[in-house]
């Protein structure tokens, strides 16, 4: 029986330079572009529009700067443990591996509950993605925009995660046989993951400092 | 049967002298989140903040984008593709240019 086998896995296409698994991820990545790119457009519209007095800024409209700014620094710690795990396989090291990317799924979980604390928050004061500004019936979609951009936003961190548990847990049996295919696989999870810590940097202060 | 393929000596070597510029950039991204957040409380006139906020986070991004996706040294095609995702991306935020927000509010007074 023969096995279909993908091409260019491993080797870079002589076409392109790059292996098909990257440049699918960055066709991916170019369209989470415009996915974002599309709330953020909005952003601009909803904000521009607004009525004067029903936009708020970030801590007028109770979010916590300190924890915004700590949930940050989170997502930046998590960029730089997910490509010292990739480095780690390169170098041959899949222990260090294990514990980057441990440490990298972990960060992502620590900022998936600090937003749930801070979602959980809102709930409590009665405000929820129709809620409006300053008064809860008026005509404002501050809130709308918040809960839409950062709970897509959540959701790919979340998925994200998920891979990465995968990688590490089921994923690095393939290191035996074929480590530059696995490496690989781990540069591509990682590329995804960066994205979504650079929505975030965009994100964060537009929310929170403006 | 797929080919197994060896991490070459050199390429380990390449990643290895990468690691203190991946420190040095998550180094600079901690700063730079201090330093938004600092410039946040001087309460600049709302142009000026917008304008330093997302230059601050551009030149974030960009650390992120250049250092940690690689893309500094990535082939030609991937960066192509970023372009005319730009293109994109810029054509837009150009679209609500066209709409009747630029005079005046959406919500009926």
């Amino acid at each position: 029986m023969s096995e279909i086998v993908i091409p260019y896995r491993t080797e870079p296409h002589p076409l392109t330079g790059v292996t098909s698994g990257k440049l699918g991820i960055w066709l991916f990545l170019a369209s989470e572009v415009m996915l974002f790119g599309a709330l953020f457009s909005s952003y601009v519209l909803l904000r521009v529009g607004a009525a004067e007095g029903t936009w708020p800024t970030g801590v007028e409209a109770g979010l916590n700067v300190p924890i915004g700014t700590f949930n940050t620094l989170v997502l930046i710690t998590s960029s730089i443990t997910m490509v010292m795990s990739w480095a780690s396989l390169k170098m041959g090291n899949p222990g260090a591996f294990k514990r980057y990317m441990g440490a990298t799924i972990a960060l992502g979980m620590l900022f998936l509950v600090v937003k749930g604390f801070e979602y959980s928050g809102k709930f409590h004061h009665g405000i929820f993605p129709a809620t409006g500004w300053p008064g809860a019936s008026d005509p404002s979609t501050f809130y709308g925009f918040y809960f839409t951009i950062t709970g897509l936003h959540a959701l790919h961190v979340f998925l994200g995660i998920l891979v990465n548990i995968w990688l590490l847990v089921w994923g690095l049996a393939l290191y035996k046989t074929e480590p530059e295919r696995f490496a690989g696989r781990v540069e591509i999870s990682g590329l995804y993951w960066h994205f979504v810590d650079l929505v975030w940097i965009f994100l964060f202060p537009l929310l929170y400092l403006l | 049967m797929s080919e197994a393929v060896a991490i070459s000596e050199s390429e380990a070597a390449r990643v290895k002298s990468h690691l203190r510029v991946y420190v040095m950039v998550f180094v600079a991204l901690a700063v730079l989140t201090v330093v938004t957040v600092a410039i946040s409380y001087l309460h600049l006139p709302t142009a000026l903040a917008i304008t330093v906020a997302m230059v601050v986070a551009t030149v974030k991004a960009t650390l992120v984008a250049g250092y940690f996706m690689h893309l500094l040294s990535e082939e030609k095609v991937i960066l192509w593709l970023l372009v005319l995702c730009a293109a994109f991306l810029v054509f837009l935020f150009a679209l609500p240019l066209g709409t009747e927000t630029g005079n005046g509010p959406l919500w009926p007074q």
